[in-house]
């Protein structure tokens, strides 16, 4: 116990301390967060009102950054599937930061769910244990119950690695290899599911297809990955652990095929719609062309399209895609891409027309985006919390074995061995 | 802070921690009424009921719409806020029927060539642009001098009670659904504002209330029914119930009473005397969207 309890203050001691850049950065995220709680506040004590949404357009950019990041989630396997699975040296050193980008992407996946919905204070109605579920038949309380198996899953395995890493022990693989290889398959069903949640629904036609879940774990292992990339190029600059090149070509591989796989599944959808051209292809003739008169998501369709499109055409050219000057351009473009599209191309236009007809425009007020703006913030402080401490593990800074000496230097010299990171 | 706000905030609390009026005892259903009655009595400043007759025996409500009798006075939509106690008002304004105007199209001799292939180009139809006659692509926003308009047809659409109910469906926690008496009920108490239940109607009959529904007092109607009628709160979903407050008491919903052609019937469909069983027996009955399999208990023909 006393191990435990050392762990955790070591843990907490080593994050808190850093240099300026990360107040700063910890200092920035505050103030957004800042703004999130205000949103809260306003949305606990009016009601929805303040946002953009209607009785037409009923679902926004709450309910996008949810599936988008039910989908980071997800891709957090990209780095635990190549290191468990076929053994990749460089991604099983850092595999435990995807365990902790997973964990930050499901907290931050409940965030907007609380923001989406009407009366949040009920929330202990979709509860485990307490509350109620409509099993077998609604996708969305399979969602909730796939998402927190999920968030216990990367919570247990991954703190299980950190503390035996911490007390310098060896893993007990009986116990940790069955929970790697279950949260590999439980990745596939969370946005497995949150596919469902919405191809499930005829009255949505846009929607109604069977190749959303397939396309949904490509554009995953797309976006997830690229998420990670970005974090494992600053984390390399900004700390002393070194990530090896062979993790992020890896990775880069991965976002390659996957990312060529999704444009591939966008372009037969866009033909099998557009051919026909029935009344189901409304959805996406509004998205792609506009109708009526209505065309504020055409932009965003073709925005999207280019970045993802443009990030494609970077990663093929292998100059390129090894260039680590070119790859996080790439990545960048390739996770804006996926993020409009989940949203902007996907989520809003499902609603346009209504089932009975009717063109309504939703743009997101400035409230909903000062919220959402706010959930982010709170997910990366998540996220940094987590990874400045797993890396602290990582490279040996928070150990029991210094822990123990430093309990007597740390009184003689006064001095904290704490390194500075960001 | 005074007795009363004290008793009031007691009893919001109370209503806080109730479970799902579905799996509550007959007392815990009876208390939770009873608490409703006061708070809505005193914010209304007056004497509000809140009615829990459970469904009746050997009845399956069901209802029947002229579609070639509907005038589009839109008397019915009115009918029903006022009868069911929806929010009123630019700010927030709820109605469950909409009644849509289809304009009737028609073939012209201008456009037979259109779209005909001239050399090698794509066929793509002459007269295919215009709507002529277009299900459940109307406009339901209209505001004419009088009805009805030259040209135009009428269809009323609401909540089809369907029997087979995706919205039910895809409930997670289990709010709203299907009495055994035919309508499709919600309890708002319990309902966490999800808006999946919106997403899953093919018919777009369910409303959300984005704020606290604005519903002055005198018009406030204080016959009211626990799944029915009674006031809703902010970031919960409503819809037609087929006036259960009223029709589980043998009278008809509101917008059968109140519609001037006769247009709209209402009955147990596992009587086959009732009118709306004689209707689906001896005319040309449809129900929209049919490839669904939402089997709505919802109607329309024409005679
Ligand atoms: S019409 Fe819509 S709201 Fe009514 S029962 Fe059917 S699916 Fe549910
Ligand atoms: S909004 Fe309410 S009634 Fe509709 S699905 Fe969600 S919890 Fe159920």
């Amino acid at each position: 116990m006393d191990k435990l309890k050392r762990f955790a203050i070591d843990y907490v001691t080593y994050v808190v301390k850093g240099s300026p850049a990360f107040y700063a950065w910890v200092a920035f995220l505050g103030l957004l967060i800042l703004g999130l709680l205000y949103g809260t506040y306003l949305h606990t004590a009016d009601g929805l009102r303040y946002t953009g949404l209607t009785d037409q357009v009923h679902d926004g950019l709450y309910l996008a950054n949810f599936v988008f990041l039910v989908g980071i989630a997800a891709g957090a396997v990209t780095i635990v599937f190549p290191a468990y699975v076929y053994h990749h040296k460089g991604l099983h050193a850092v595999a435990v930061l995807g365990e902790m980008l997973a964990i930050s992407a499901v907290l931050m996946c409940i965030l907007f769910i609380v923001s989406h919905m009407g009366r949040p204070d009920r929330l202990w109605h979709m509860l485990p244990v307490i509350g109620i579920y409509n099993l077998p038949n609604s996708m969305l309380a399979w969602d909730t119950l796939v998402l927190i198996g999920y968030l216990f899953l990367n919570l247990i395995g991954g703190f299980y690695f950190l503390y035996k890493k911490y007390t310098g022990q060896p893993l007990n693989n009986k116990f940790y290899m069955p929970l790697i290889y279950v949260s590999i398959v439980w990745a596939l069903s969370i946005h497995t599911v949150t596919a469902f949640l919405l191809n499930t629904m005829p009255s949505r036609p846009m929607w109604h297809h069977s190749m959303m879940p397939i396309r949904f774990i490509l554009t995953a292992f797309a976006a997830g990955p690229s998420l990670i990339v970005l974090i494992f190029l600053i984390v390399r600059a900004r700390t002393r652990l070194w990530i090896d090149n062979s993790a992020i070509n890896q990775l880069a591989t991965i976002i390659t095929y996957c990312l060529g796989l999704s444009l591939f599944l966008s372009l037969s959808e866009v033909v099998t719609e557009l051919y026909a051209n029935t009344e189901h292809a409304l959805g996406l003739q509004y998205l792609m062309f506009g109708m009526h008169g209505f065309n504020d998501l055409v932009p965003w369709f073709w925005g999207s399209l280019a970045a993802s499109l443009g990030a494609f055409v970077i990663l093929l050219t292998p100059g390129l895609r090894r260039d680590y000057r070119w790859l996080p351009i790439a990545c960048s473009l390739a996770f804006a891409g996926i993020w409009v599209e989940k949203g902007m191309g996907l989520l809003v236009p499902g609603f346009i027309p209504t089932p009975i007809g009717e063109f309504s425009q939703y743009f997101p007020t400035t409230l909903e985006i000062v919220v959402t703006l706010g959930n982010w913030a709170l997910g990366f402080l998540i996220l940094t919390i987590l990874l400045k401490g797993a890396i602290g593990i990582l490279l040996g800074d928070i150990a029991y074995a210094t822990s123990m000496q430093d309990r007597v230097t740390a009184s003689d010299t006064g001095v904290s061995p704490t390194p500075e990171l960001t | 802070m005074t007795m009363s706000d004290d008793a009031r905030a007691n009893m919001e609390w109370a209503e806080w921690f109730q479970g799902n009026y579905r799996l509550m005892t007959d007392e815990e259903k009876a208390l939770a009424r009873a608490r409703l009655e006061r708070r809505y009595s005193r914010e209304y400043g007056k004497a509000v009921s809140v009615d829990g007759t459970p469904a009746q025996e050997g009845v399956l409500m069901g209802y029947a719409l002229n579609i070639k009798k509907c005038i589009g006075c839109r008397r019915c939509a009115k009918a029903c806020v006022e009868e069911n106690n929806q929010s009123r008002g630019k700010d927030q304004e709820i109605e469950w029927i909409r009644v849509l105007k289809m304009e009737k199209g028609e073939f012209s001799q201008e456009k037979m060539n259109q779209g005909y292939p001239e050399g090698l180009g794509i066929q793509v139809g002459g007269n295919a642009y215009s709507p002529a006659g277009v299900v459940l692509e109307g406009e339901h926003y209209y505001q004419p001098e009088a009805v009805p308009e030259k040209d135009s047809a009428y269809m009323p659409i609401a909540c089809m009670q369907c029997e087979k109910p995706p919205c039910v469906k895809v409930c997670p926690v289990r709010t709203t659904y299907r009495e055994a008496d035919g309508p499709v009920v919600i309890d708002y108490n319990w309902c966490i504002g999800c808006r999946m239940c919106m997403s899953a109607c093919p018919y777009w009959a369910r409303r959300f209330n984005w704020s606290d529904p604005k519903l002055p007092k005198e018009a406030m109607n204080p016959v009211t029914h626990y799944l029915g009628n009674r006031p809703r709160m902010k970031g919960v979903v409503e819809k037609c119930t087929f006036c259960i407050q009223r029709t589980r008491k043998g009278r008809y919903p509101a917008c059968v009473e109140v519609c001037p052609t006769g247009a709209r019937k209402f009955g147990n469909l596992l009587d086959p005397n009732s009118e709306v069983s004689r209707i689906i027996a001896r005319k040309n009955v449809f129900r929209l969207k049919a490839e669904l399999n939402t089997f709505p208990k919802f109607f329309y023909f024409m005679d």
